[in-house]
């Protein structure tokens, strides 16, 4: 695997930089459809990922998490800001430049039934990967898809079968397979289980966990579902309205969260513990329209706490760098 | 809120001795394919009363919504109801005239769907959707329908009901047509709500509004619900009884919190087991190997056995029964049934597949 060797300022044990990063769409309406007005899906995001952990990044619909990911794979460019990948600013590569790149950062996706080629046997989904970037001889590459359904739980001789034959845990082994065939370094993976019955879903969790112990996988793992989050992840990001509102280690984010929406997300969470309902819903509303602009705290319509400052002033992330960060006023002045 | 301030029935606790809303007894629903017959329900008995919410839990596949249509002979063909009766009012609704059938529907049962903005009309505004269910049902003039019409929409959290009203489904987001969708299922005070997955769709904040939304309405209006879900949080969060399907049956029945303490089928305990709970990490999920049997498969014994880590011999020979136990609780598996030098006095004893943690 080739090494990265640019010179840009970034820590060594940082995989990924993203650097005041947005990511815009245009909203258009009428007959000719023109431009009347934007959307700011990702809206000026710091955020670092570190060589060999799991790095959370969770919120509700709409909250941009999706739209971020593929800005930091370099699937759609940045409109503001820089994404550095491996000491590779990637956010401004033509499609050409980052080719040799790709195989360094895969995807698992959340339904494995619409990401796999339904007249592709799995062997050669698997095997695309390889062919493309022309790795190996074709023995060899035979050799790697078997070593790596192993190591995903599916028995190779299955390497001839379609998608159609699996089950929905078995497609989402191979979704895996497909994205760690290439031995990257960076796996995105975008609601791996959220498609999954419960008691498949426990099994792909340990896999993922497993695999990133056995190959020293990075991953960003973006998911709306905060247990699961809980059990991935080393440090978690929350996004709402295209900023990230909060970012600590998973012990202080989940044990002490210290953003309004951050505590009422994990409130809202039903436990499977009928010993302890709750009395009443802990949010009121809904996450509103991204297309409107913003002044102040996004967050401030829905929050129970705001003050008059977070009506005319959107605050910061602020915190120790690397450290718990959250952005609001209220937790600025020490609530 | 004159839509929702009367209600017709009082307020019922769960544990009054009353009668249930709705009884069904050996519900079978074949579907008939190239294959052969797939018995997607196979023998579900289940019945809820007043005021009560029935949680109807089980993975993909397993009949939990098949029988939730089954109930209001909502199956289409190749589907049908092969066997079993549905007693809704000393009536058996699996004999029921499709005429009679329509006259229920909606009215003393009504149905809130998964995909809400699917089962809205795209092309009706959202208030003249739930003012034509007084129009039809009720005999009410237009104007006094849109009225009730705004009332219920603002009694359900939609805001600025008023306006909203006049709005197209596809102007509205998942939650608010969600709550049009409940607007409409609780119109008419029916007297069984069956919900099938209503806030899979929806975000969980928006969630958490819906389920407490679905409890208040049950407890003020005496509604009974069955609420159809895949999610042991949301059951726990919301239902008084649960029943836990497993390929096409009910593999145990219990009150909700006797359910999640000591759960007596070893399926029950491998979902709440193989669950990350937020708050209670560890390290590694206490996966169930293997998956769910494809429907129509058929087995010798236990369907849950070629899964489960208690199983031994007669589990794959003999199919166990559904047995009661002790605090009306009932299961389907052969440990469960008390031993005869065991006390039967303690829920205990049933629990024998290991203890929660």
């Amino acid at each position: 695997m080739t090494k990265a060797t640019s010179g840009k300022t970034h820590r060594a044990d940082e995989l990924v930089t993203v650097s005041g990063v947005s990511a815009h769409f245009a909203v258009r309406s009428g007959l000719l459809r023109r431009r009347t007005g934007t959307v700011k899906a990702v809206d000026g995001v710091d955020l670092v990922i570190r060589r060999g952990e799991t790095l959370g990044l969770v919120g509700e619909s709409g909250c941009g998490k999706t739209t971020l990911a593929r800005t930091i794979l370099g699937l759609r460019p940045a409109d503001e800001g820089e994404v550095v990948f491996d000491g590779h600013v990637i956010s401004q590569l033509p499609p050409r430049d980052l080719k040799p790149l790709r195989r360094h950062m895969q995807l698992i996706f959340q339904d494995p039934y619409a990401s796999l080629d339904p007249h592709a046997t799995i062997g050669r989904s698997i095997r695309a990967g390889l062919d493309i970037h022309g790795i190996g001889r074709a023995a060899e590459r035979s050799a790697i898809v078997a070593d790596m359904m192993n190591r995903v739980g599916l028995d190779p001789a299955l390497a001839d079968r379609f998608p159609h034959e699996f089950s929905g845990g078995q497609r989402q082994r191979v979704g895996i397979a497909r994205a760690l065939v290439l031995n990257p370094q960076l796996v995105v993976c975008d609601e791996p289980v959220s498609a999954l019955d419960v008691s498949i879903q426990s099994q792909i969790l340990n896999l993922i966990k497993d695999l990133q112990a056995d190959l020293g996988l990075t991953y960003l793992f973006v998911s709306h579902n905060l247990a699961v989050v809980e059990h991935v992840a080393d440090r978690v990001a929350v996004m709402y309205l295209g900023r990230i509102v909060e970012i600590a280690d998973r012990e202080a984010l989940f044990g002490a969260p210290r953003h309004p929406y951050t505590q009422a997300l994990l409130a809202a969470v039903p436990q499977p513990d009928p010993t302890h309902r709750r009395t009443e819903a802990p949010l009121a509303g809904e996450t509103p329209s991204p297309d409107v602009d913003y002044q102040g705290c996004r967050f401030r319509g829905r929050c129970p706490v705001a003050i008059d400052r977070c009506r005319t002033q959107e605050p910061e992330l602020a915190g120790p760098v690397n450290g718990h960060r959250t952005a609001c006023w209220r937790v600025a002045d020490g609530l | 809120m004159t839509a929702l301030s009367s209600p017709m029935h009082s307020s019922a606790s769960p544990a009054a001795p009353i009668a249930p809303v709705i009884e069904v007894r050996g519900l079978r629903t074949h579907f008939t394919g190239e294959t052969g017959i797939i018995r997607a329900v196979d023998g579900v008995d289940l019945h809820v009363r007043a005021g009560e919410c029935l949680g109807l839990v089980g993975e993909s596949g397993c009949g939990k919504t098949i029988t939730a249509l089954s109930l209001v002979r909502l199956v289409s063909p190749p589907g049908r109801i092969a066997a079993g009766e549905i007693l809704y009012d000393g009536r058996d609704l699996v004999k029921a005239s499709e005429a009679d059938l329509l006259a229920l529907r909606g009215d003393r049962i009504s149905m809130i769907f998964q995909q809400p903005k699917a089962s809205l009309n795209p092309v009706i505004q959202i208030g003249w959707q739930v003012a034509e269910l007084f129009c039809h049902h009720r005999g009410m003039a237009r104007r006094a329908a849109w009225l009730e019409a705004v009332e219920l929409l603002k009694a359900v959290g939609l805001p600025a009901a008023e306006r909203k009203a006049l709005a197209y489904p596809h102007e509205l987001s998942g939650g608010q047509a969600q709550r049009v969708m409940i607007a409409m299922a609780l119109a008419l005070k029916p007297r069984l709500l069956i919900a099938d997955e209503p806030t899979t769709a929806l975000d969980v904040t928006v969630q958490a509004q819906i389920l407490h939304l679905l409890r208040g309405l049950c407890r003020d209006f005496g509604t009974a619900l069955i609420l159809v879900t895949h999610d042991l949080g949301v059951v726990a969060e919301t239902a008084d009884r649960v029943a836990v399907m497993y390929a096409g049956q009910i593999v145990e029945t219990a009150d909700v919190v006797p359910l999640f303490a000591q759960p007596a089928h070893p399926y029950t305990r491998g979902l709440l087991h193989s669950m990350p709970v937020q708050g209670r990490r560890r390290d590694r999920l206490d996966a169930i190997p293997g998956s769910v049997p494809p429907p129509g498969l058929t087995m010798a014994g236990c369907r849950f056995a070629p899964r489960c880590s208690f199983a031994f011999e007669r589990c794959h020979a003999e199919p166990p029964p559904l047995v009661g136990l002790p605090d009306g609780r009932q299961a389907r598996c052969w440990l469960a049934i008390p031993e005869p030098t065991r006390s039967r006095s303690h829920s205990d004893d049933v629990a024998r597949p290991g203890q929660p943690d």
